[in-house]
């Protein structure tokens, strides 16, 4: 059904993605909850820069990536030096790339949720004794899960569909950083790919569906409780 | 011993308040506009005054010239808000269980099922604060501060959100919470006649 570099462009995809959604929700939920609760000179600029890469060229953010994460960037050079970790021309470099494509998106989704959890349930639990983390925790999260959820979906859907800033910054190296989008751009470079085009096509619309339905279920799941 | 002299100022109202009462229940009462909620929220600290000292029975809960201010969690409160404010994403159960105050170590002089007793809401544990009537979600509210072992309860206009009929359901409610507990209590009302059938001294804010 499937070419050999078709499948692994797909599982490439699969884990890019599922990678950059699940590695940006600590700090999109940290991010969101600052951004949402908290007054703090700056922080006009802070949020300026999370929605940065919503109104950026694409490649820029695959250019300013490439530089200082590359082989020859300062920063690359010492993460690979003395940590091992290597971003260019492997699939975490994909991964992050997408990540901050996405990183907007998901802040975004979880400051409005947590914008609208009703501040005085904070206050009244900590008139019962919890402190600020205990409040964030039993309270402030589970009300505004369904955000979470739908901010976790917008950013594995962004990094499934991503780009500009993956090719710049990975290449489309194929079993390396070969994703289904660049996947799909190389094929159409060469004559005779339509096929594998629309095959492609096809599997981005099923996974993209099935994680819609699958946020529909795990927010539904959570109205039902389970939290107590 | 409840012991207040604060300087309270929240947008463009300000006034001083000053309490020193020994009386167990204290009505709090005043047309509305005079700060009633607003020495609440400064007893519960989630409105900071702009100077001045609050102690119950001595313990120090503010003091702007001794720099302290206890956060909310710490300051043994237990408020009773007059919307309820259950959780709605737990049950009534795991609403009343919440409460932590003393857990560590100290005694707990309520226990689940005494309160659960006192308030008549044994009925309601499994189900969920959005199908409960406004007379129920207030006593679970009630059963909720009583469970986070305060050291004082405050009232603000628990009744207020209900009808003549629910109101003269609950007040014996409140009547045996005040006469079964031993508790120092704040109840913020603009009503004479509950605030006669519940307090002990009444201080008006004008």
């Amino acid at each position: 059904m499937f070419t050999p570099a078709e499948t692994s462009a797909i599982l490439l995809s699969l884990k890019v993605a599922l990678a950059a959604a699940l590695a940006s929700l600590p700090p999109g939920i940290a991010l969101g909850w600052l951004l949402a609760r908290r007054g703090f000179p700056g922080k006009a600029l802070l949020d300026a820069l999370v929605h940065l890469p919503l109104v950026l060229p694409p490649v820029v953010v695959g250019y300013a990536l490439l530089a200082w994460l590359g082989r020859n960037g300062a920063a690359g050079r010492f993460l690979e030096e003395h940590f091992g970790i290597g971003f260019a021309f492997h699939w975490t470099g994909a991964a992050l790339a997408s990540a901050i494509m996405g990183f907007p998106l998901m802040v975004r989704a979880i400051r409005l949720a947590i914008e609208s959890v009703d501040r005085r349930l904070e206050q009244a639990a900590a008139t019962l004794g919890a402190g600020p983390l205990r409040v964030f925790l039993t309270i402030t999260l589970p009300l505004a899960w369904p955000g979470v959820v739908a901010g976790t979906v917008l950013a594995f859907a962004k990094a499934l569909g991503e780009f500009g800033a993956t090719i710049t910054f990975v290449s489309s190296i194929p079993r390396q950083t070969q994703t289904l989008s660049t996947a799909l751009y190389g094929l159409m470079q060469v004559p005779g790919g339509e096929a594998g085009i629309w095959r492609l096509a096809l599997v981005a619309v099923a996974i993209s569906l099935l994680a819609l339905l699958a946020s529909e279920w795990l927010v539904r799941r959570q109205r039902r409780g389970g939290h107590d | 011993m409840l012991e207040i002299d604060i300087e309270l100022r929240r947008g463009r109202f300000q006034r001083h308040v000053r309490i020193v009462e020994d009386a167990r229940v204290l009505a709090l009462t005043g047309p509305s506009g005079a700060g009633k909620t607003s020495v609440l929220y400064a007893i519960a600290g989630l409105l900071r005054p702009v100077s001045g000292r609050i102690a119950i029975d001595g313990r120090v809960l503010f003091d702007s010239q001794r720099r302290i201010d206890l956060p909310t969690h710490r300051r043994r409160i237990g408020y009773v808000f007059q919307d309820a404010r259950l959780f709605p994403h737990r049950s009534v159960r795991a609403n009343l269980l919440y409460g932590r105050h003393g857990r560590r170590g100290g005694e707990a002089p309520f226990g689940l099922d005494a309160v659960v007793a006192l308030l008549g809401i044994g009925h309601l544990l499994d189900r969920r604060p959005e199908g409960l009537s406004g007379g129920e979600a207030q006593r679970v509210a009630i059963g909720r501060a009583l469970l986070s072992q305060p050291a004082i309860l405050l009232f603000d206009e628990p009744l207020s959100s209900l009808d003549r009929a629910r109101r003269e359901e609950l007040i014996p409610w409140l009547q045996r919470v005040r006469d079964e507990v031993k508790l120092p209590m704040v109840y913020v009302s603009h009503t004479e006649d509950d605030v006669r059938r519940l307090a002990h001294t009444v201080h008006r804010l004008d």
